[in-house]
């Protein structure tokens, strides 16, 4: 867990490279800003209902996301932000629909727990804890009925293994032997009931064992164990070997929503994991490494800050969809209907 | 001279059905338990697993909430999956994907997603399969704005709206009630198409019309002959689709006879004759009824064992007949 006593630099870093370290890196960033922005854009008002932040998980997201290709395809949870930036998701857009306007992801109809770019490949966010685990195993049926080369990886908190959609979805992956990767962003507390109160195995990847695929545990605040990890898993289900599940041991430092009063944890222990904070860990350990330079983190941030405001001022200025509208979407039209094919 | 017209059962309209539609199109696959070498709990998909593969005639785990999200799934990347459930009261299982993923998805991205899925429910009563295995939950589902929920009542109508089901762009809720399975008629050879939202009229008359879904329309024809003999004239309307809901089939019907019964085999509140009903005292056929609307539809509790329990439970021809007569005796 220490990063400080890295002897040489991590293996993911020597196979991934200088450019794509900083693309990572500032995916990292990217997705922290554009949550503190949502966040306080919440504050202002500007965003209707609640939203999930994922403060403190980055290293998941673009660990995982950095090793997928523009035609592999992930599916979301309600902590969602992350995952879709990490798959190439544009910030003006996602705060287009945050701010419930006709320009974002979805039109506004989804807001923030329902971001998707099915055509970039983002099958979705989900609203229901396990709800995006039985649909990433139908796209991987899918991929694999088309002989396409692609994966699917399915992420989902630590709430989703107890949940049902989980074992069947697991089960049905393993024995079909489906191009995806499980990806459980274990951050302790489904909502405020920890992993110890909610679920009998200590570690949740021990829970691979039932399906017959790999299950390890790793650090999910460190870039490039993820990396690693899920290059490790996305290549085994490129060639045809199936499924992995990887449990990602993180942290998120906020809430779980907008509602939360943090009852349920302490003080010292949000302490211990904002000190481990996976932004800082990464850009400290490229910088020790030699893989980035100070002026050149400069540089990254101060453009992700611009970025987000630009993306602001775009949602801001984006029109409302018209309530004329309002049942639009709800089935396809005859016109797409007699295209079909 | 024309050929003598082939007669199908309802379960072979579908099997021929399920066929074509994986002849014409490579992305159609079927899923389902025991839908494979064992030709489905009811015998329907029979042996197309030996003509298409186990590829696509997929035999699945007991898992019917993991099941129907695969299908959501593979729908959502482009395929044309088709899942049996082996009995409609499984549905409870997957509501989670049905209600929640497959019916929402198109609206809540926007419409940027099509989930062109089919669910096939074997569903009904009258097999003795007592309460956990007779249920009619259509309802349930017409009630989800971005579902389709279709009740074919014919092998004729079986296939063609089956072939329009797998090609429809949306989720369709395809309910096949189990007593029809072995139910004869007539099925044209090859491809063909019904609308999934159409009505229609399967005997006219000028009385009293009886609107009825699945195969409540066979024992709604049996009535209205019962009540020819009484001089009485009955409309057959069959719904043939839930969602969306023919009004004008039913709007013109009622204006003609002025009064209406409904007769369907789900729980009587809250089931389809709720809403035919509310819909024809909105519309101006309202004016026109000469009597109080008329619902028959399933006794206030679960389906029972005893067959002689079983057959009170559910609107049977008889009601129909007291029922229309009853209706009659209102002066108009």
């Amino acid at each position: 867990m220490n990063a400080v006593l890295k002897p040489a630099a991590p293996e993911a870093y020597t196979r991934l490279g200088k450019a794509t370290l900083h693309k990572a890196l500032r995916q990292m960033v990217l997705i922290r800003r554009f949550e503190e922005g949502a966040e306080q854009a919440y504050m202002r008002g500007l965003v209707h209902g609640t939203m999930h932040l994922s403060i403190g998980q980055e290293a998941s997201a673009v660990g995982v996301g950095i090793n997928l290709g523009a035609q592999d395809c992930i599916t979301s949870t309600h902590r969602g932000h992350g995952h879709c930036i990490a798959k190439g998701a544009e910030p003006k857009y996602m705060f287009a629909e945050f701010f419930g306007k006709d320009t974002g992801y979805c039109r506004g109809r989804g807001g923030s727990m329902h971001i998707a770019d099915v055509a970039g490949g983002n099958l979705g966010a989900n609203g229901i804890v396990g709800g995006g685990i039985p649909i990433a195993v139908g796209a991987a049926l899918a991929l694999k009925q088309m002989k396409k080369p692609n994966v699917v990886v399915c992420f989902f908190g630590d709430g989703a293994n107890n949940e049902g959609a989980f074992h069947e979805g697991l089960n049905m992956a393993a024995i079909w032997k489906l191009p995806v990767v499980f990806v459980c962003e274990n951050n302790k507390y489904g909502m405020s009931t920890s992993t110890e109160r909610s679920t009998a195995v200590k570690k949740i990847a021990t829970r691979a064992l039932a399906y017959d695929m790999p299950g390890l545990t790793i650090d999910g605040n460190s870039f490039a164990d993820v990396a690693e990890a899920a290059h490790t898993a996305i290549e085994r289900a490129r060639a045809g070997g199936g499924p992995t599940l990887i449990e990602c041991l993180t942290y998120r430092h906020r809430g779980h929503s907008k509602s939360d009063r943090n009852r349920y944890r302490t003080k010292e222990e949000i302490e211990s994991w904002v000190e481990r904070d996976p932004i800082e860990l990464f850009q400290q350990d490229l910088l020790r490494h030699g893989m980035i330079e100070q002026n050149e983190v400069d540089e990254l941030v101060k453009s992700v800050e611009k970025e987000i405001e630009d993306s602001i001022e775009f949602a801001k200025d984006s029109p409302a969809p018209d309530i004329a509208s309002l049942t639009d979407f709800v089935y396809a039209s005859p016109v797409a209907e007699a295209a079909h094919g | 001279m024309a050929d003598a017209v082939r007669e199908l059962t309802y379960s072979q309209a579908i099997q021929e059905a399920l066929g074509i539609a994986m002849e014409r199109d490579e992305r159609v696959f079927l899923m389902g338990e025991d839908i494979g070498v064992y030709g489905g709990a009811f015998q329907v998909t029979g042996d197309l697993v030996q003509r298409f593969g186990e590829e696509r005639v997929m035999d699945t785990p007991i898992s019917e909430l993991g099941g129907a999200g695969v299908a959501v799934g593979a729908a959502l990347m482009g395929r044309r999956p088709v899942y049996e459930f082996q009995f409609s009261d499984f549905a409870s299982l997957a509501m989670e994907q049905i209600v929640n993923q497959a019916a929402k998805m198109r609206f809540m991205l926007g419409g940027k997603a099509s989930v062109p899925l089919v669910m096939r429910f074997p569903s009904g009563s009258g097999t003795g399969a007592a309460a956990q295995h007779s249920q009619s939950l259509e309802a349930w589902f017409a009630h989800v704005p971005g579902l389709k929920v279709v009740q074919p009542s014919t092998p004729h109508d079986a296939k063609g709206m089956l072939l329009a089901a797998i090609e429809d762009p949306d989720p369709v809720m395809f309910f096949e009630h189990k007593l029809l399975y072995k139910m004869k008629g007539p099925v044209p050879e090859g491809y063909y198409t019904e609308p999934l939202h159409e009505a229609r009229v399967r005997r006219e008359g000028t009385d009293v019309t009886i609107a009825a879904t699945a195969i409540m329309v066979h024992r709604a024809l049996e009535a209205a002959e019962l009540l020819a003999a009484q001089g009485i004239s009955a409309e057959v309307v069959d719904l043939r689709s839930l969602r969306p809901l023919d009004h004008a089939t039913l709007i013109n019907s009622v204006s003609k006879t002025t009064r209406l019964i409904c007769v369907y085999e789900g729980t009587k509140q809250l089931g389809i004759g709720a809403e035919v009903s509310a819909m024809i005292a909105e519309s101006a056929a309202f004016d026109r009824l000469d009597a109080p609307i008329i619902r028959l539809g399933g006794a206030d509790c679960p389906l029972p064992y005893n067959p002689e329990l079983e057959k009170a439970a559910v609107p049977q021809v008889p009601d129909i007949v007291s029922a229309a007569r009853r209706s009659l005796l209102v002066r108009a």
